[in-house]
């Protein structure tokens, strides 16, 4: 599968804090590639940097679509989409507002059917529908986020970031989240996936990363970080086996004697499917 | 009161109406998109009618050198951050923009403009030079903070009217001109003579407010310049850069500026600071429109005009005290009206 997106040492300091230092990912056409870690790991830092949103150190190249490392304005016409994490609605405005203007760097382009992809928007989402005309700020927490995701499908994306999208949702909505997301992965759209829920994120995935203190601790195949006994210690909780809806608890704020802790040397990778993010061809045992 | 006199009071009362309406357009169309209090806008109408009377006198109007060296310094600055990106399709913008359009201008200005041209073509030079200083004042004071809080902007609003104003002075000196109107005999309806000027206002009012409004209550370009003051960032990502939106913004405020002072320019004495008691008088009338409301802040603005004929006739040395009082019971309805929202912490 080709490469969509291709990061290489890619840091973010915030005057003298660094938010993410060298970090090395790649995310490719047709895959759910998920990033997961505890608060303050440095994932919003990390798609906000491959969005052009802050300013960041290291290389953020787009191989298919050259001119989209440009500005924030070329990923978006490249169809690049990132889904924040605080929504960023336009509240004032009604939900088909929001969804037309999702639309509005296509609207002019030949082939380009703007009721076409509010229908399309309206199958995915049909609460979204019942309240097209309501104004986006008197929507609930789910409401705004199924808004915020339809409003990045508008445009049909070929790339799609999500940062925490189940972040402060109830579980059924979680759960309508990520049938949306597994939807979309059906449908070819490759995907990056920011996560705190660990259990769901690697259920959905291909290809996981675990970022820690800004730093990639943790990189292989969902199914071998899932089985990662680290992972299962820190991230999944202990024996626990809910579905992707149940109730999985954040994770520590601090891992003790998790991932983070130790020298490089003391933390020898303990599965064979399972790399140290420094040594990189781990990404080729999940293609 | 004969009715005579409250014809004429109300004739005068909408012609200044009309001027504060265009100034309340502008207030609230920059308001909604940037979230700043467009205080300088009576500076760019003052500065208007004055460059048009410098080319009537046949000097070389001060606005040249204003634009001249706002421009190289936008330049200096676009230009120098677009450089630290190795952005250079910014750059190229930059050196148009803030490069290569004021050059032109200021070079039609300075050579193609003797005192024997025709009126309309002076006309079209002031405006150029008018609008060109709106994105370059939105670059040189604006653009750097546009993130920040709406009262910070107000604050460098006001800061950037003082120093207008002051260079106002330096450039045009303390004298007031009137620069000549329309050509033609004033019209006669029944007892009324209304001269052309005032109808052209009345008119420009109109056509604009109407403009306005449908553009940013039915197209899509005109929500997203919206979408650019309510959330930043969610305008980055639907591919509306916040910046361009304001740049267009302060265009059309410098258009309409210009358009003004033209207008005005003939109606009444303008001199380098009269830009702040029409702006002032603008704002009381946007006011009105929640400075969201194109026809509500029109029809406040001329409110405002209509009090303050009236007002001079009966009171004329509480003239100004009148009309800025009017804003009191606005802000009261308005405080009730819409339930008290919390500023933003973005």
């Amino acid at each position: 599968m080709s490469i969509l997106l291709d990061l290489e040492r890619l840091s973010v300091r915030y005057n003298r804090l660094t938010a993410l230092s060298d970090v090395s990912l790649e995310a490719r056409a047709g895959e759910v590639t998920t990033v997961i870690g505890p608060n303050g790991a440095g994932k919003t830092s990390l798609v906000n940097a491959v969005m052009g949103l802050i300013p960041s150190r290291g290389r953020v190249t787009f191989p298919l679509w050259p001119k989209a490392a440009l500005s924030t304005g070329a990923r978006v016409r490249a169809r690049i989409c990132l889904v924040p994490e605080t929504r960023d609605l336009f509240g004032p405005m009604t939900v088909l507002d929001n969804l037309r203007l999702g639309a509005f760097v296509a609207r002019s382009e030949r082939g380009f059917d703007m009721e076409a992809r509010l229908a399309e928007v309206a199958r995915l989402f049909p609460r979204l529908d019942e309240r097209r005309h309501q104004q986006a700020q008197t929507l609930s927490g789910g409401e705004r986020q199924m808004l915020a995701l339809g409003r990045a499908l508008m445009l049909r994306p070929r790339f799609l970031m999500l940062d925490e999208p189940s972040l402060g949702l109830a579980p059924l909505v979680v759960a309508e989240i990520f049938r949306v997301i597994e939807q979309l992965k059906r449908d070819g759209v490759a995907i990056l996936l920011i996560e705190q829920n660990a259990r769901a994120a690697l259920r959905v995935a291909d290809h996981a990363y675990v970022l820690e203190g800004g730093e990639v601790q943790l990189q292989g195949s969902a199914a071998t970080v899932m089985a990662d006994a680290r992972v299962v210690g820190a991230y999944l909780g202990m024996g626990r086996t809910g579905g992707a809806q149940g109730p999985v608890a954040e994770p520590p704020e601090r891992i003790e004697g998790g991932l983070a802790s130790g020298s490089e040397a003391s933390r020898p990778a303990r599965d064979a499917g399972v790399h140290h993010a420094r040594t990189r061809p781990a990404i080729g045992a999940a293609s | 009161m004969t009715f005579d006199i409250a014809a004429v009071l109300f004739q005068d009362g909408v012609a200044n109406g009309a001027v504060y309406v265009l100034l309340a357009t502008v207030l609230v169309l920059v308001f909604t998109v940037t979230r700043i209090v467009f205080v300088p806008q009576g500076d760019l109408i003052a500065f208007s009618a004055l460059t048009l009377a410098a080319f009537e006198a046949g000097h070389t109007p001060g606005t040249v050198w204003i634009l001249a060296l706002g421009a190289a310094l936008a330049l200096i600055l676009a230009g120098g951050k677009a450089a630290g990106e190795r952005n250079l399709a910014g750059l190229a913008s930059a050196a148009l923009w803030f490069g290569a359009v004021p050059a032109a201008i200021v070079l039609t200005a300075l050579f193609l403009v003797p005192k024997e041209a025709p009126l309309l073509w002076k006309m079209a030079v002031t405006c150029a030079l008018i609008t060109c200083l709106g994105p370059i004042l939105y670059r040189l004071v604006f653009e750097p903070i546009a993130a920040a809080s709406p009262l910070v902007l107000l604050i460098a609003a006001v800061a950037a009217h003082f120093g207008l104003s002051s260079i106002g002075l330096h450039v045009f000196g303390a004298e007031g001109v009137r620069t000549p109107g329309f050509a033609g005999p004033p019209l006669v309806v029944g007892d009324l003579v209304v001269t052309r000027q005032t109808v052209g206002v009345i008119a420009s009012s109109l056509v604009l407010v109407g403009l306005l409004s449908l553009f940013f209550r039915r197209s899509l370009s005109g929500k997203a310049l919206l979408a650019a003051a309510h959330n930043r960032r969610g305008a980055e990502l639907i591919g509306v850069s916040a910046t361009a939106a304001g740049r267009t913004a302060f265009i059309v405020a410098g258009l309409i500026g210009a358009i003004s002072g033209i207008l005005i320019g003939p109606m009444t004495t303008l001199y380098y600071d009269s830009g702040f008691i029409l702006g002032l008088k603008g704002f009381v009338g946007a006011i009105v429109g929640a400075l969201a409301i194109y026809p509500l802040a029109a029809l406040g603005a001329l409110l405002v005009g209509l009090v303050e004929a009236f007002a001079s006739f009966w009171a004329s040395a509480y003239r100004d005290v009148i009309v800025f009082t009017l804003i009191t019971p606005v802000l009261f309805w308005r405080s009730l009206a819409s339930p008290h929202v919390e500023e933003e912490a973005e």
